[in-house]
């Protein structure tokens, strides 16, 4: 009787401790977001997303870093994308699996680990220089691609893995090739797990201010990027000089707010639709 | 076993096979007569799956792995480099262990071996459908709902579903790699009875842990036991008057 009474107060415990980690968890969380939208939600206006900044930025919208972020962004979908899934279902449904396989993707991993400033230099070396395409944003969004790369291939792989290896046995032994059982009875049900991981380290490169900075983004433009030679203004990096670097700070801090909000929202956004594809996609089949 | 009047359908001569350093198969020489049910019985890790997976080169796929010996159908030598795998998956079906039925409709799992092949005409492919799953007893059951998916099926029903897609490319001879295991008794009855019609249209060769399985459906049993084929004879004389003293010790159940 003692001792039902003791696993039962040791029970009680144990959930209690584990349901007040996730309360701080979510309540730093809900503080953080609620601070944000409640100082930066007065800067938002038709005119603050869609103009241009004006007066030194102590006026006028972030209509160009809303701008620069969505076409580096499509630049690193571009990337890494199609080069991160086909490089996926190479080392895991054709590479032969032993020591050399295990040593890439140990690198992968490594990879996708690496602090964000040293890609950037790493793309200022390469794209900017080496290849010459300038501070411009092919080589802002080139360098976030590679950024992103390891997420991609370590996602798509993971989605790869959840498929059994019935299906694919499946699928042989009726006489299929190799590449059929792969196309018609492998990909239709990984591709959702591998979209959701790519967005979402496609959201986490739209954040990014470190690879962006050498590479491509500017304090301030007056117009939009006309090619993809030009200079672009991107949301974080606005944030960044706003935050620390402009000469008003206490007058333009409404304007910082608002353009955090705008990048969180954007960032939440992709994840969102992240989820909606998966949800798509596994109620098709 | 041939009955000496006609050549067997698919034969191995002094299989050997190895995973890495292991040996799993030490010299076995089977030989599976046409239109005749063959089984494979032995205790578990006796290499009667990695026997049968040998017959349709499933194992080729495994990496590490290294085989001698031939294997024949028809006469022909398997591993010949004129011979094309997929074509010989496509004579030699196989129907695994679990029911492994793809997350497609019913309709799409038996027309996926026709499709892979270029199949498009919707009247060829629904004859096909109906045919093969006649063929597998299951066409009363899943009729009117062939559009719903196959997971929606019991497990003994996934199982004839599995069969009838592999008798929908029209195989020659079809390899059951312990079709039952997984599957209740009722479900069971009913692949026997199955097999049984099978065997006047396709050759057959089953692995089973299933002594009284493989007394009820094969003509020909052979006997493995830690690799070496023990003894392969009519099934009557295997399990009446068996000629190895393991045989006996086994089919009465002494050990296994």
């Amino acid at each position: 009787m003692k001792q039902a009474t003791q696993k039962k107060i040791a029970q009680f415990l144990g959930f209690f401790m584990l349901r007040a980690c996730l309360y701080v968890v979510l309540a730093v969380l809900l503080l953080f977001l609620y601070d944000i939208g409640r100082k930066g939600g007065g800067a938002i206006s038709w005119e603050f997303l869609t103009q241009a900044p004006r007066k030194g930025m102590t006026q006028g919208g972030i209509f160009p870093a809303i701008f620069g972020t969505f076409l580096v962004t499509l630049i690193t979908a571009i990337l890494a994308v199609p080069l991160g899934m086909c490089a996926a279902i190479y080392l895991n449904e054709y590479a032969r699996q032993g020591r050399l396989t295990r040593l890439i993707r140990l690198s992968i991993r490594n990879l996708s680990g690496v602090p964000s400033i040293v890609y950037g230099l790493f793309g200022v070396i390469l794209f900017v220089n080496i290849m010459r395409f300038g501070t411009s944003v092919l080589s802002a969004g080139l360098t976030l691609g590679l950024m992103t790369l390891p997420w991609t291939i370590t996602a798509s792989e993971e989605a790869l893995k959840t498929v059994p290896n019935s299906y694919r046995e499946g699928a042989l032994a009726l006489g299929a090739t190799k590449w059929q059982s792969i196309r018609t009875n492998v990909l239709p049900y990984a591709v959702p797990g591998m979209l959701t991981g790519t967005v979402l380290g496609l959201a986490r490169a739209a954040g990014e201010t470190a690879p962006i900075l050498f590479t491509g983004a500017a304090f301030f433009l007056p117009y939009l990027p006309k090619s993809l030679g030009d200079q672009f203004m991107a949301l974080p990096y606005h944030l960044y000089i706003m935050a620390t670097q402009h000469h008003q700070i206490e007058q333009v801090r409404p304007l910082a707010y608002g353009t955090a909000l705008v990048l969180i929202v954007l960032v939440l956004g992709m994840n969102m639709t992240a989820i909606v594809i998966r949800f798509r996609l596994r109620r098709k089949r | 076993m041939s009955d000496g009047t006609t050549p067997p359908k698919i034969e191995t001569k002094d299989l050997n096979f190895f995973y890495g350093p292991a040996r799993a198969l030490k010299n076995v020489s089977i030989a599976c007569a046409g239109n005749r049910v063959t089984a494979i019985i032995g205790p578990s890790g006796c290499g009667k799956s990695t026997f049968i997976r040998t017959l349709n080169r499933m194992n080729d796929v495994i990496p590490g792995i290294r085989m001698e010996g031939t294997i024949r159908l028809d006469g022909k030598n398997i591993h010949d480099p004129d011979v094309d795998v997929v074509e010989l998956r496509r004579r030699v079906g196989m129907v695994f262990q679990k029911p492994n039925p793809f997350p497609k409709s019913i309709f799409d799992n038996i027309a996926y071996g026709l499709r892979i092949n270029g199949m498009r005409e919707r009247r060829k492919l629904e004859d096909v459908v109906e045919k093969s799953l006649r063929g597998s007893a299951l066409w009363d059951e899943v009729k009117d709902r062939l559009d719903k998916n196959a997971f929606a099926l019991s497990g003994g029903q996934q199982q004839r579903l599995c069969i009838a897609r592999a008798l929908a490319v029209e195989p020659e001879v079809v390899l059951f790699d312990e079709p039952c295991s997984a599957i209740d008794p009722i479900a069971t009855a009913k692949i026997e009875d199955l097999i049984q019609t099978l065997k006047k249209s396709y050759t057959v060769v089953i692995v089973t842990h299933n002594m009284q399985q493989a007394a009820r459906v094969s003509d020909f049993t052979a006997f493995m036991m830690l690799g070496e084929l023990i003894e392969f004879d009519a099934t009557e004389k295997v399990f009446t008057n068996p000629s190895s003293k393991l045989t006996e010790d086994y089919i009465t159940g002494r050990f296994g």
